[in-house]
């Protein structure tokens, strides 16, 4: 098997999988072990499909191409960069968590769940490796429905609600986008991403940047997020903020930078002013959260500008910056989303009025929210720690107040953060927390330890990611050239 | 003796095919033993669909050279053959959903008066089929309004044929009102054409409104601007899309499932043929007015859709916006728009046909009419069903789960092609409101309980009846859908073939 087959792999194995899942009549045990086994087997798949990436190499590697339709120049175009590899790869492994977790609490219905649970795996690994815009954006729209019908059905009192607002926010943006794919493809001839022309129209990065800030979120455009946050079970809300969110994300950077050189250069402020609203506002809001998911929520829309920043700024460190980041927060974001189900499976709620104590007597609860939490707050040595410098370098290249508001926004990080660690583990005993109320069982640890794990791997090399996202020494020089 | 003109029987064989099966069918009704007529009947319609399928697939094969038959009042050629391959499977799947379904679900319990007007029903289902097969290869504007009138006037009957139910009568009734009104307005402008130019054949039209200066005769704008709005009523599309709802309600589920995808087709290829064929001189004109009719199509069917509670009233709103999707190639009366025509309805046929299925499905088990509530539930109770449903509702949203995605991608592509950019907007926006309704209907399906809402299956009570050949038809049109997002090459392919016919 040639390596450039383990890009289609996982994209269609989990597709595969959710189809054999929905048409054999197994047991819930059976299909939660096969949805579990699959997804283990794309991180298997994924780690071979590293080890076979030529970091040293420019350009697109383990590509695949065929025939769409050719008569407007469409065709099934997938591969990997640098960049998208360490996606595909934080999205094989939180999807893997989020399933486990998933299969741990014994979620009813269980074949439509796990079949949804890989559909959205495949579909997002998609987004990632697509490299034909009309590809892309079947992805883009195909993660759409798996996280509709998880939500609305596995979701809280309030779902309905949520994936209303959820759906017609994003659809919003990516019908936009929709448009300006098809006025970008027809006027290039083709809809290929790797040879497409740059274009300097601004109304199609326009049309682009629009999928992508709702997606992220930057504000204003965040209206879905509290609500789909909230409402959506705690494994679905860790897929969302943890790797659907990057797609947004990982869009501005694979599409509108890279493609619209100059729209770019004449909005920057403009999406840097966003970004830095968003980061200064999410941090805001996740500091007057009541509950566990709305800090983690709002610090997602934070992160969010935050890595927006980093990208917009253009330069060198930032884009390194960026990439490290959308891997760092990808994993904390899902660790503290499985963490808060947790807490909320013990005690029914995540209202800090209703918690606190928690600390005493689960020593493993404890540890590893403290670890996650200390992470998440860029101590000096941490992921985000590296992640944070680097972005706020290379914005402070651009212009210096850009970092000063980032770095203000970072001690706000540090505040909320402190204050959920506190109202949860310690504090007086909450009114919900009872002694029956376990420390973490194995099954929870055997799903967050690995994700704490890589988050500690991370902190001690962060250059294993910002090192190898793009190819040579200058990666603004690799994006201007397209990544070619 | 009169001189008759050669004809190429060839030519004609699916049309011929469905008509002497018709023929047949509604001999059924006097010679076959009432225990066994409805059996009969499927069969006969079985097989005249099957040999429509055969022998135009043959056609579409045979005829690279598209040419007029039968004194240049047919087209034998592949929009005409592709056109009848995609109705005569229209027609087979209806017949598999009518073998259970008919006359109606309402008098389904009323056991021995279940089988009156069996055979009469398959005979209309081929007999409009044939009139369908007919119209699309129309040629000239006898024959135009000639196959128009034939099909219509099978399907004013098989609206109304469950006629101990008032709303069957009342839709049939309210068809043949407005239809005729219609047909009126069709007629009246083929008159004024053919006033103006002296000639009934489309390439006859054209070449006198060429050759004679007649692009702004003021007989021929109003003719076709006539035409436009008979054909219009055909197609649903707003603003003649009055009776769309009414009678999509009314009338038994399985007629709607086969009038909402197969009138469709019929319809919206011959428009495009007429408008190409006949008037390419006013491109402007009636490019125009059909962009117009396509953005008040899209903006009424999906703003009115938002505030029903019938699913076949969703569904029939959701019709005349997927009409406006479908003009929006139209309009641009180009070789992309024509293929993205052809390729559009066979995704949207099959998804129009399979949903009105899974209603017919629910509404007999529920033995009322099925209204956003009392799909509650539906989703875990018949997966198969449930899934087949999203997919269909997912798909006309224009996600990328069918070939609905790729067909109102290629639209887009016609409209900015033509230089309309507005156009794409206006579709993209319209898509976005009716994801409202679409989505209303898998929540309905999944996210509801249906004991929350006392919900008790009347009819079978309990299980949910085994329905075969509705499994089968569903099954079919799932494939149909979805597989057309995997093989657009060889669908686009045949569509530009098709459309290669056309004078572009």
């Amino acid at each position: 098997m040639s390596a450039s087959a383990y890009t289609s792999i996982l994209i269609w194995l989990p597709i595969g999988g959710a189809i054999l899942i929905w048409l054999l009549p197994l047991s819930r045990y059976a299909t939660g072990s096969l949805a579990l086994l699959l997804s283990l087997a794309e991180v298997g798949f994924w780690i071979r499909q590293a080890a076979h990436f030529d970091f040293s190499q420019p350009g697109l590697q383990m590509e695949e191409r065929a025939n769409w339709f050719g008569d407007l120049g469409v065709s099934y175009h997938v591969g990997v960069y640098g960049f998208s590899l360490w996606l595909v790869g934080l999205t094989v492994v939180g999807m893997a968590a989020c399933t486990c977790y998933g299969f741990w609490v014994g979620r009813d219905r269980s074949r439509a769940y796990f079949g949804l649970m890989l559909l959205l795996t495949g579909a997002t690994v998609g987004v990632f490796e697509a490299q034909d815009l009309l590809l892309f954006y079947a992805f883009f729209e195909a993660m759409l429905i798996p996280l509709y019908i998880l939500i609305g059905v596995w979701g809280g009192a309030r779902r309905m609600e949520a994936t209303i607002k959820f759906v017609i926010y994003t659809m919003a943006g990516s019908l936009l986008m929709l448009a300006a794919i098809v006025v970008y493809g027809l006027q290039a001839g083709t809809f290929d991403l790797v040879d497409g022309p740059q274009s300097a129209s601004r109304w199609l990065f326009l049309g682009f940047m629009v999928a992508f800030v709702i997606k992220a979120p930057l504000f204003p455009f965040h209206g879905w997020l509290p609500d789909a946050y909230r409402e959506a079970p705690p494994e679905v809300a860790a897929v969302l903020s943890g790797v659907i969110a990057k797609a947004g994300l990982y869009g501005m950077l694979r599409i509108a930078i890279t493609k619209f050189p100059d729209p770019t250069s004449f909005y920057r402020t403009t999406v840097l002013a966003l970004a830095a609203a968003a980061l200064v506002y999410g941090s805001l809001l996740a500091f007057r959260s009541p509950d566990f998911r709305g800090v983690v929520a709002y610090s997602s829309l934070a992160q969010s500008g935050l890595i927006a920043l980093g990208l917009f700024a253009g330069t060198d460190l930032g884009f390194d910056g960026a990439v490290l980041q959308m891997v760092a927060h990808g994993l904390i974001s899902i660790s503290l989303f499985l963490i808060a189900g947790a807490v909320e499976r013990r005690t029914t709620t995540g209202e800090f009025r209703l918690l606190g104590g928690m600390a005493r007597g689960r020593p493993a609860l404890a540890t590893l929210l403290m670890t996650v939490g200390i992470i998440s707050l860029a101590v000096p040595g941490s992921a985000s720690f590296a992640g944070e410098f680097l972005i706020l370098a290379g914005v402070f290249q651009r212009d210096w107040w850009w970092a000063a508001i980032g770095a203000g926004a970072i001690v706000l990080a540090a505040m909320y953060m402190l204050r959920l660690i506190s109202a949860v583990l310690h504090e007086a005993r909450g009114s919900t927390v009872s002694d029956e109320a376990l420390d973490l069982r194995p099954g929870e640890l055997a799903l967050v330890v690995p994700l704490v794990v890589g988050l500690l791997f991370l902190s001690a090399w962060p250059a294993g990611i910002s090192g190898h996202s793009f190819s040579g020494p200058s990666p603004a020089a690799a994006v201007r050239s397209q990544f070619k | 003796m009169i001189d008759t003109p050669p004809i190429d029987w060839f030519g004609l064989s699916p049309v011929l095919a469905l008509t002497g099966t018709a023929f047949a069918a509604l001999l059924c009704a006097v010679l076959v033993p009432r225990a066994a007529r409805r059996l009969a009947a499927a069969s006969i319609s079985a097989v005249g669909f099957v040999a429509g399928i055969v022998l135009s697939i043959w056609l579409y094969v045979d005829s690279a050279n598209g040419h007029t038959i039968v004194a240049g009042a047919f087209y034998r050629d592949r929009w005409t053959a592709l056109g009848q391959v995609i109705l005569c499977g229209l027609g087979l799947v209806t017949t598999l959903l009518a073998v259970e379904h008919v006359p109606g679900w309402r008098s389904y319990a009323d056991l021995d008066r279940r089988d009156d007007h069996i055979a009469e029903f398959f005979a209309l289902l081929l007999a409009s089929g044939a009139g369908m097969a007919f119209f699309v290869g129309a040629a000239n504007l006898m024959v135009l309004f000639l196959a128009l009138e034939w099909f219509s006037i099978a399907l004013y009957v098989m609206c109304a044929i469950d006629y101990r139910v008032e709303g069957s009568l009342e839709a049939g009734l309210k068809y043949l009102i407005v239809g005729s009104f219609g047909a009126g307005a069709l007629l009246f402008g083929s008159a004024l054409v053919y006033g103006a130019t002296g000639k009934i054949s489309f390439d006859g039209i054209a070449a006198a409104i060429g050759s004679q200066g007649l692009t702004g005769d003021a007989f021929v704008v109003t003719g076709i601007a006539l035409m436009i709005a008979g054909l219009g009523f055909k197609m649903s599309a707003a603003p003649f899309h009055m009776w769309t709802p009414d009678v999509y309600e009314g009338a038994p589920t399985t007629v709607t499932a086969w009038m909402g995808s197969a009138t469709k087709v019929a319809a919206l290829l011959l428009t495009f043929r007429v408008m190409t064929t006949a008037f390419p001189q006013n491109q402007h004109l009636w490019g125009w007015a059909f962009a117009i009719v396509a953005t008040i199509s899209l903006a009424i069917g999906n703003f009115a859709a938002l505030v029903q509670k019938s699913v076949k009233r969703i569904l029939a709103y959701s019709a005349i916006a997927q009409a406006g999707f479908m003009l929006i190639g139209l309009s641009a009366g180009s070789a992309l728009g024509g293929r993205a025509l052809m390729y559009y309805l066979i995704p949207y046929s099959a998804a129009a046909f399979g949903s009105f299925a899974i209603v017919a499905a629910r509404e007999r088990e529920l033995g009322v009419a099925v209204t956003l509530d009392n799909l509650a539930g539906f989703g875990w109770e018949r997966p198969f069903l449930g899934v087949a449903m999203w997919f269909f509702v997912f798909g006309f949203a224009g996600l990328p789960l069918g070939g609905g995605f790729v067909g109102k991608f290629y639209v887009f592509a016609a409209a900015y092609q033509h230089g309309w950019v507005w156009l794409v907007i206006v579709g993209v926006l319209a898509t976005l409101v009716s994801l409202y309704y679409y989505l209303a209907i898998v929540r309905a399906m999944y996210m509801r309980p249906s004991e929350e809402l006392g919900l008790r299956p009347a009819v079978t009570g309990g299980a949910p009846a085994k329905e075969t050949l509705l499994h089968l038809a569903v099954g079919a049109a799932l494939v149909v859908s979805v597989g057309s997002l995997f093989a657009v090459q060889p669908l686009i392919d045949l569509a530009r073939h098709a459309a290669g016919a056309l004078p572009l």
